[in-house]
């Protein structure tokens, strides 16, 4: 049944395709709407069927996600998503999974699950909405609220530091880590689907505005001088940015430094592919320090083997040295005896 | 040793409980496994019973760190390991003094008299040498330096001496093989099979086990061997069987049967490990563990792996399942199939995790949040998980619904002959999945038996999105609608009431009216058959009901429930069946409950009858 849509149907997947027809409920104004369309967007270009094609969440404003995708879905329960996405990604390798999730669902609650998804790199893209705050339950501080923040439930300003998402997906062993932003809508089509296409766990950190309880979140990254806050990293070329595009950061001792970018003297290039830990790490720090701007992009791509893909192989290793699984050898084995 | 002719006496006996005692190193659990083999081969009816330390590897000599095995085995049937041993062979004082009360009068005590040191007495809180201090008189003591003659016997081989001390167990084994008139082929097979890469381990193994035959059967110490003949059973093939093993044949067998993959989500923990230990061997079965981060991701990834259309399993223990509460309700409230084992051990929080107990029960019946029925089954014995366990896969499958299906560390970690059955007799299991026509509705019902009708990922046309959230009947949309969310809470209710249809009440065992009704569920199913056996020889009557499923409550039980004086309910908790019975039938039962870590004994059950009768 799973082989009898032909591509050319799959290559008419318009977005709207891929609209459910269940009404969008999150607030006016609110960062996921950019996301969903975005996603939407994506998807056709994919070349992946429709019904091969599972949404899984977890709990939070952007865990409605799959609600809001005609495809098969799974809205489950608080951090748990990535345990369900492994189970259907293993059960059925053919299938694209994604997995919606935030910053609290994602690392708070279920950081345990995220973390080893990311070692154990099965091929699953992770879109995670990071707004800094709660949202559903109405604005608690969340795991990358700045620390100081004063919330409901911090009314004398939050005690933590916060995670940085970047870092600990790289640290995890993601094989795909990249950030975007709810208001960059060409740069997050792209992300995302660079993310699906890869092969193994992508991690997709995307800034997302929360008008109602953390409005301004990433005002610096969006507003009208954005160009000097954030650095669109792009393969094999040096990291310019600035509103007048007259802005480096370049790698010298183990550090990266802002200046002015000068054309006669050479940069460093972004280099994704190169597992060069350090400077993966480095420019996963930059959006901690107010200094220096903030990348977009992509800073880590591998390829690696996934743990689908070697659960495959065993099984079918397995069973060319034993031979397919017969239930009579399977009651009948160990020391047996015969009474008559 | 010379060899004399001694002449020796051969008495018949229909049923024989030993028990091997020694410290974890002293291979106590394999020389129990290969009498077991020999037992069974010979064609004895026979019940086993591990006994671990909760050390891994705790100090040798030590009260704590003695490791035992327990075998009854029968020319009649057997329903349980024994609860008193007629030989107990103890390896050191620590084994001596540990088990020596459970040993009948009378009873066998073979030793290994080199162990008895003044160290080893002191680590076993001895103040005197019970060899010497006639503390054993009302027993038949055997005190053998099994130390020192496995040396002997190994003189001439090219071992250690610490590699020669291992061997001694085999000695043991060979005095036992003697003493109950066993054939040592089964084990000279094994040795040399598993040593194969070893052959002067070959050697030596095989050597202390005959020479441990051949000593007694020369010396004037052993002057009687037992002979128990074979037990009248049903004719078959059979294999010794461990409850956890039969778990996992059960599982995959329905698995087969209903034409899917079986993906266990798992976590280690103990008594249930070894369910994911034994899964995972068996790639070529199309089974997939996932040996997961924690309980909670074991049980999501494996009901993951139901939505994808895989017969989704995951086993644990009480705290384990304790942790997977929240996603049991996800599966009651998205309806997808799954299998939640609960190998039970002693509670609460990490309580006894070697030890055995009845006590979540209630948790399985009732613990979550919500109205979440979940179906619970109960194994009664070693090789009945199987057919337990093919059960909860069928109802989950059938019902698409979380089950529960509860064991325990005595059932779990026991053995027991399993009469092999035929699997071309094993009928099919059909699923009914939607088809592909573009309008699928996810909480459309089968409208006999309720459950939900799948559709899997994959299939064109039919893309839908499960949740937690309430679910409009028939469509599956999201829905806060109050008659909806009252008529889905009953709908998911009698659901599992029609388990019913599907299942067979048990069978009750006695008349149906009477003095006495004993109702039981689990695994002191073999404890309660021999006391119900004894009261009855003893000229009194007394019914048995032994529940199979918890929830829903068998129909039957309802028809003569009220029939009797006394409704008499034993469990290994503080009374937990007994609240659901009480509060379902109105009936004024009475508890027996001991909470010991340890199953009944035959002799607990006989004295409550006794009390609650008055006679
Ligand atoms: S609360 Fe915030 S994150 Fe949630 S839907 Fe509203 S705006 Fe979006």
């Amino acid at each position: 049944m799973q082989e009898t849509l032909q591509k050319d149907s799959v290559t008419q997947y318009s977005k709207d395709d891929f609209s459910s027809d269940q009404e969008v409920r999150w607030c006016p104004g609110c960062g996921d709407y950019s996301i969903l369309a975005q996603t939407k967007k994506v998807l056709p270009e994919l070349g992946i069927p429709r019904e091969k094609i599972v949404f899984v969440s977890g709990i939070g404003c952007s865990s409605r996600f799959p609600y809001y995708v005609n495809s098969y879905g799974i809205h489950s329960i608080h951090g748990r998503a990535p345990a369900i996405a492994s189970g259907i990604k293993l059960t059925n390798p053919e299938l694209k999974v994604f997995l919606v999730t935030g910053d609290g669902d994602g690392l708070s609650i279920g950081g345990n699950h995220l973390i080893h998804l990311c070692r154990r790199n099965i091929d699953i893209t992770v879109l995670l909405f990071n707004n800094r705050i709660y949202g559903l339950t109405k604005g608690q501080y969340s795991p990358t609220s700045e620390k100081g923040k004063i919330t409901k439930s911090s009314p004398y300003g939050a005690l933590e530091n916060p995670f940085n998402p970047i870092k600990m997906a790289i640290a995890a062993g993601a094989t795909f880590v990249a950030r975007s932003i709810d208001r960059e809508p060409k740069h997050l089509a792209e992300t995302i689907a660079e993310a699906a296409k890869h092969k193994g766990t992508s991690f997709v950190e995307i800034y997302q505005n929360c008008n109602i309880f953390n409005d301004g979140a990433f005002e610096q990254l969006t507003g009208k001088e954005k160009k000097d806050h954030i650095v669109i990293m792009e393969e094999d070329k040096p990291y310019i940015f600035g509103t007048n595009n007259d802005q480096v950061i370049d790698w010298r001792d183990n550090h990266f430094y802002r200046e002015k970018l000068d054309s006669s003297k050479s940069y460093i290039n972004h280099t994704p592919n190169k597992k060069r830990d350090a400077i993966e790490f480095a420019l996963a720090e930059l959006s901690d320090n107010p200094e220096l701007p903030t990348p977009i992009g992509i800073f880590k791509r591998t390829n690696e083997e996934t743990y689908d893909g070697l659960l495959t192989k065993q099984v079918s290793d397995v069973k060319e040295k034993l031979g397919n699984g017969d239930l009579n050898k399977l009651l009948f084995s160990g020391n047996t005896w015969e009474i008559k | 040793m010379t060899v004399k002719n001694t002449v020796k006496a051969s008495e018949k006996k229909q049923r024989i409980t030993i028990r091997f005692a020694g410290d974890s190193g002293d291979g106590i659990q394999l020389s129990g496994g290969q009498f077991t083999n020999t037992t069974a081969l010979f064609g004895n009816d026979l019940s086993t019973l591990p006994d671990f330390p909760a050390e891994i590897r705790a100090p040798a000599g030590t009260l704590f760190g003695v490791s035992g095995f327990q075998i009854q085995f029968s020319s009649t049937d057997v329903h349980t390991p024994g609860d008193e041993f007629d030989v107990l062979i103890a390896m050191n004082p620590a084994a001596l003094k540990v088990n020596l009360k459970q040993l009948k009068q009378n009873g066998i005590i073979i030793v290994n008299k080199d162990a008895f040191s003044v160290r080893n007495l002191k680590l076993a809180d001895y103040d005197q040498n019970p060899l010497e201090d006639r503390s054993l008189d009302g027993y038949q003591v055997f005190d053998v330096p099994i130390t020192s003659l496995t040396r002997e016997t190994l003189v001439d081989t090219s071992l250690s001496a610490k590699e020669k001390d291992r061997c001694k167990n085999f000695f043991a084994l060979g005095i036992a093989y003697w003493m109950f008139t066993r054939p040592l082929d089964t084990t000279l097979r094994w040795i040399e099979t598993k040593f194969k890469s070893k052959p002067d381990l070959v050697e030596a193994n095989s050597l202390a086990l005959n020479a441990g035959y051949g000593y007694a059967l020369s010396t004037e110490i052993f002057t009687t061997s037992y002979h128990i003949e074979q037990a009248k059973v049903e004719p078959g093939i059979y294999r010794n069987i461990t409850g956890n093993e039969a778990i996992v044949i059960g599982l995959i067998t329905a698995a087969k049967k209903a034409g899917m993959e079986l993906f266990l989500g798992g976590y280690p923990i103990t008594p249930a490990s070894d369910i994911l230990h034994y899964m995972s061997r068996y790639r070529n079965y199309d089974v997939k563990t996932f040996q997961a981060e924690d309980e909670i991701a074991g049980i999501g990834a494996a009901l993951g792996a139901s939505f994808a259309g895989a017969l989704g399993v995951t086993a644990s223990s009480g705290p384990g399942i304790a942790l997977k509460s929240e996603f049991l309700g996800y599966a009651v409230m998205t309806e997808l199939p799954l299998v939640v084992i609960n190998i039970q051990r002693g509670g609460p929080s990490t309580g006894l995790p070697t030890k055995t107990e009845q006590s979540d029960l209630l948790q399985a019946v009732y613990g979550r949040n919500g109205e979440a029925p979940i179906p619970v089954v109960a194994a009664q014995s070693p090789a009945d998980c199987f057919n337990a366990a093919f059960e909860a896969a069928k109802i989950a499958l059938k019902f698409t619904t979380p089950v529960l299906l509860l064991s325990d560390g005595y059932i779990a970690n026991g053995a027991e002959p399993w009469r092999i059955p035929d699997p071309d007799n094993i009928p099919e299991i059909k699923i009914q999945y939607a088809e592909s026509n573009g309008e699928y509705k996810p909480y459309l019902r089968n409208p006999d038996t309720l459950s939900r009708i799948m559709s899997l990922p994959g299939t064109a046309g039919n893309e839908h999105r499960l949740g937690g959230l309430e679910k409009e009947d028939i469509s599956g949309n999201v829905s806060y609608d109050a008659d909806n969310h009252d008529k889905m809470v009953r709908l998911r209710a009698e659901k599992i009431s029609k388990i019913n249809t599907l299942v067979s009440s048990p069978v009750l065992d006695g008349e149906s009216k009477g003095d006495v009704l004993i109702i039981s569920w689990g695994s002191t199913f073999g404890t309660i058959k021999n006391a119900v056996e004894k009261i009855r020889e003893n000229g009194n009557s007394v019914s048995w009901y032994h529940m199979r499923w918890i929830n829903p409550l068998p129909p039957n039980l309802s028809e003569f429930i009220h029939n009797f004086k006394h409704v008499l309910v034993p469990e290994i908790n503080l009374g937990q069946l007994i609240k659901i019975i009480r509060s379902e039938y109105l009936v004024d039962a009475k508890p027996f409950n001991l909470v010991r870590g340890l199953p009944f004994s035959t002799r607990d059950i006989i004295n409550a009858y006794y009390s609650i009768t008055g006679k």
